[in-house]
């Protein structure tokens, strides 16, 4: 049962083979049992979960049913929940409870599902090794002294290791993505606009976008049913219809033109992980698929063009973060100054302090020009890389990252090479793209490798059939970490 | 050589919005401490902003006023400062294109007209408030008013002096009021003015350095505080000293400013546009619609109501007060005969004026309508009713809720006199009673004959016609 996928689950409980509750005590049995030494979760409600739990099996016996009633789904602790605490990874808000639900949150509770729990992260997103987390960094399942990645680093780790079926995360430079890639998972990161950001703690505004996690592209298309919609409290918030994102599952490959960007395939790139990423190429033009070279020539400013303009508008996110009307406050102070400073000082950590000095300085007076604006030209010379790259190709595939996960504490004292980790996740946000990463093999190591498939505005229902398609083929996701056998 | 005053004016004006500019809470004032204020004015983690549609077509009403030019695309900018009444960190303000550029203000001076350029007028945010009194030592967060819609509105150094910067606000209050977007309560802040001001030698083409004075809510204050200024910098300036590019503040105790803070110590806000926002699109259709809904100037329709409707210019002052008494008056004149608009606007400008007043109601919730008013005109151009029992009885009546001028008519039995015996009667008891009047009369004075048409009325409760009334006096008195 914990190996199934959404499809297995929801036929489960339509048979009543399994009530809500009994999936949902295995879950948490599976969290109790590995939680310590992963620590994929920060907080976890048993009975909250199943009150929840409770509730879906009564509506289903009503006849009541959603398309995930009963279905166990962890949330990223970056969205707020009204039933547990929003931490976002932060001393800053250690004991804060959100007194409403994330837009997220809602349409999971409309569809049915139960909250099984809030997965660990770097904190306020800031990382990409979950190091950053004020709970302490998550641990890879297939090497517990390697890191999982991050942002999303819990909720990656909680779907690869069996202790959720599936899991929310965001992206703002490759926070879905790399973290699917260093624990074999899939996720999505949808176009700009198509998921809410309402009741989401934000980072860098208009680059952040919430999305699905798990371990099948079947199931991101499930999942993305529920979470996508406009919502008219998000002014980015995109006016478009529903769609149904498994509808394209059956994708024919025969004839698909695959972008591959010779910025994605250069030094830099591990050999385990060039090697998966060909091979998987190759099971694509098997199938009738056509390679084309295409160019992303201002892809590499990507990195640096991230790293203005995500701090930037980071510095004045997490400005509200001031100790006078929740979260943190420190305890003694001299002045209103003091207070700020104190309280600021206490409750961030070392990487958002850094995002928000360099976030604070490329907007001041006098470099604003030389480093914001210069970097918001960059990235529309990026997304237009891309427009004239989508002419030439229906798909880009790559590397998801230039390698697999690397050791706790590796990089955690350069902080460059801990960003040239998103080298290939960033240019999509910065162009507003929906990309994808699935599981693709594995290195010498035994460590997961992952390939990114990055498509045009809207192209998810693609980006998910090519990703289902492929999976049909393979069995890396059916993989079961060493670290949490079953 | 003599100084010359020179002076520019911003004008944060409230937006007479229903909710605030970007959350969905009420804008009322006055509540409990903190009761108007929703999680996005909270700025708790997690909400976004959405902008007030209403707001926006404030703004471009007020635009289309001014004759400015109305961007069709400006942005909404983050103003980042910390301050514990300010929640996000940031204000969300317009800065490098607001949504109204330009356009000029037409004041009266003694010397004549002049018109006063625009800079802008951009859309934005207003702060909190921090109550500093009485909270044990601690400073109480009030944030009712975190998120009203303001409208900036920013003049060019074009005023000379303290008496045309008031010329200026009082114009501009009259203009926002009467258009509609603001309700111009200055002891509330819907409408307070910033003077920067500064001096500089007669003849001298360029400006001098300036001051800010802040938060100046009355126009007495706002004299007194430029004068004040002018007369700091230029004693400042003839003794060799220089005047400090600076805030201050206006201490109306003590007829001075003080200073607030100096450009040293000016915050760097850090302006971006706000990622949270799309920019601000406004077609022209939606231009056009505001157009249209436009009211004619004050100005303009105090003069149509003189000339076209025969007013006079009291009269006329009376019901171009405000836009809803205009609105009332002209919804009134609408469909009745010319020679009733007169008679239609003294009832207006007279005892509803002053009932509304003693009763301190807008005339947007008058108990009589226009229709009442109307229909009780008929009964008196038909000579059921005298005018004075339509004043002094049926109108309060109506107000008093006693229905339509028909029914109060009826019941009260209001119908004029017609039987000229009778009242022949009534006018011989009048005169036997007052014979010192008679007397008065008689010895030429006409207030006594007024007097003793008043008591004929009286005893008539205001049933006779007071023409015919006149008639028989006359003749009876001998003349």
């Amino acid at each position: 049962m914990l190996d199934s996928g959404l499809g297995e689950l929801q036929a489960a409980l339509a048979a009543r083979r399994v009530s809500s509750v009994e999936l949902t005590q295995l879950y948490l049995g599976r969290i109790r049992d590995l939680n310590g030494p992963l620590n994929a979760f920060i907080t976890v409600d048993e009975k909250t979960s199943l009150e929840q739990a409770r509730r879906a099996d009564e509506r289903r016996a009503r006849g009541a049913v959603g398309p995930l009633t009963g279905i166990p789904v962890a949330h990223k602790d970056i969205f707020c929940t009204r039933q547990l605490r929003t931490t976002c990874g932060s001393k800053m808000l250690e004991h804060y409870t959100s007194p409403y639900d994330a837009h997220v949150v809602e349409q999971f509770e409309r569809a049915g599902a139960v909250q099984l729990g809030k997965t660990n992260m770097d904190e306020f997103a800031m990382g990409s090794s979950n190091e950053t987390s004020y709970f302490g960094p998550v641990r890879n399942p297939w090497d517990r002294n390697r890191v999982p990645g991050g942002s999303s680093g819990g909720s990656a780790v909680a779907v690869a290791a069996r202790m959720a079926p599936v899991a929310t995360g965001t992206d703002t430079g490759g926070s879905i993505r790399q973290p699917a890639a260093l624990t074999g998972v899939c996720g999505l990161k949808p176009t700009y606009g198509l998921v809410s950001r309402y009741g989401m703690v934000a980072f860098a505004s208009s680059l952040d976008q919430g999305g699905p996690m798990a371990r099948s592209a079947a199931d991101l298309a499930l999942l993305l049913n529920v979470m996508a919609g406009h919502d008219a409290r998000d002014s980015t918030s995109l006016p478009r219809a529903k769609e149904d994102y498994t509808r394209g599952l059956a994708l024919p490959l025969n004839g698909l033109r695959i972008g591959l960007p010779r910025e994605y395939f250069g030094e830099g790139v591990e050999p385990g992980v060039r090697d998966c990423v060909r091979a998987a190429l190759g099971w694509f033009e098997k199938q009738g698929a056509r390679t084309v070279p295409v160019e992303l020539p201002n892809a590499a400013l990507a990195v640096p063009v991230y790293y203005v303009l995500a701090p930037a508008e980071a510095s004045s996110n997490l400005s509200r973060f001031d100790g006078v009307r929740y979260g943190h406050r420190a305890k003694e102070f001299a002045d209103l100054a003091d207070m700020y400073c104190r309280t600021r000082a206490e409750g961030f950590g070392a990487e958002v302090k850094r995002r928000i000095l360099v976030g604070t300085y490329v907007l001041s007076h006098g470099y604003y020009d030389a480093y914001y604006l210069k970097a918001q030209k960059v990235r529309r010379l990026i997304a237009r890389d891309f427009a004239a790259a989508f002419a030439q190709c229906d798909l880009i595939m790559g590397p998801t990252t230039p390698g697999t996960a690397f050791a706790l504490g590796a990089k955690m004292d350069d902080p460059v090479q801990m960003y040239l980790n998103d080298i290939f996740t960033i240019p999509a946000p910065l162009a507003g793209l929906p990309a994808l990463s699935v599981p693709c093999g594995f290195d010498a190591q035994g460590l997961p490798v992952g390939l990114q498939m990055m498509g045009n505005h809207f192209a998810e229902a693609m980006l998910l059939g090519a990703a289902h398609q492929y999976q049909r083929a393979t069995d890396w996701h059916q993989r079961v970490p060493k670290e949490a056998p079953l | 050589m003599a100084w010359e005053i020179v002076v520019g004016i911003e004008t944060h004006t409230q937006l007479r919005t229903r909710s605030k500019m970007f959350s969905g809470a009420a804008t009322a004032f006055g509540a409990p401490p903190n009761a108007q204020a929703s999680a996005v004015d909270i700025a708790l983690p997690g909400v976004l902003p959405v902008a007030n549609a209403a707001a926006v077509e404030m703004a471009v009403k007020f635009g289309l006023a001014v004759g400015g030019v109305i961007n069709r695309r400006s942005v909404f900018a983050r103003k980042n400062y910390f301050y514990p009444d300010l929640p996000k960190g940031y204000q969300i303000s317009q800065y490098e294109i607001p949504i109204v550029a330009g356009g000029v203000l037409k004041i009266a001076l003694a010397a004549g007209e002049k018109t006063v350029r625009l800079t802008r007028a951009h859309l934005e945010e207003d702060a909190g408030k921090s109550l500093h009194e009485d909270y044990h030592g601690m400073t109480g967060i009030d944030l009712n008013r975190a998120g009203t819609p303001l409208l900036e509105i920013v003049s060019e150094p074009d005023l000379r002096g303290a008496k045309e910067a008031v010329a200026y606000a009082r114009t501009l209050h009259d203009l926002v009021t009467w258009i509609h977007i603001c309700d111009g309560n200055m002891e509330e802040g819907s409408f307070r003015c910033d003077a920067n001001v500064s001096v500089r030698r007669v003849g001298d083409k360029n400006l001098g350095t300036r001051s800010e004075t802040k938060n100046l809510n009355s126009f007495v204050f706002m004299e007194q505080a430029i004068e004040f200024e002018a007369r700091r910098q230029i004693e400042l300036l003839e003794n060799g000293g220089m005047v400090v590019q600076e805030t201050r503040l206006y201490d109306p105790e003590k007829g001075e400013t003080r200073p607030m803070r100096t450009k040293e110590d000016a915050h760097d806000y850090r302006y971006f546009p706000d990622p949270d926002l799309l920019p601000l699109v406004v077609s022209d259709s939606m231009i056009e619609k505001i157009r249209a809904s436009l009211p004619k100037s004050r100005g303009d329709l105090r003069k149509e109501l003189i000339e076209s409707y025969g007013l006079t210019p009291a009269q006329a002052q009376v019901l171009t007060s405000n836009i809803e008494t205009s609105t009332f008056a002209l919804s009134t004149f609408a469909g009745q005969p010319k020679e009733a608009w007169p008679n239609l606007a003294n009832w207006i400008a007279g005892p509803l004026a002053a009932r509304l007043n003693r009763e301190n109601k807008a005339i947007s919730d008058s108990n009589v309508t226009p229709e009442q008013l109307k229909e009780l005109y008929g009964f008196v151009a038909s000579g059921v009713i005298s005018s004075s029992a339509a004043t002094g009885v049926v109108l309060p009546a109506m107000w008093d809720g006693e229905g339509g001028a028909a029914r109060i008519i009826a019941q009260r039995d209001l119908k004029q006199m017609s039987d000229t015996g009778a009242l022949e009667k009534i006018v011989d008891e009048v005169l036997a009673k007052n014979a010192k009047q008679v007397e008065d009369y008689r010895a030429g004075r006409q207030k006594a004959f007024n007097s003793l048409v008043g008591q004929v009325m009286k005893a008539t409760q205001g049933k006779a016609n007071p023409g015919q009334v006149n008639q028989i006096l006359k003749a009876k008195l001998g003349r």
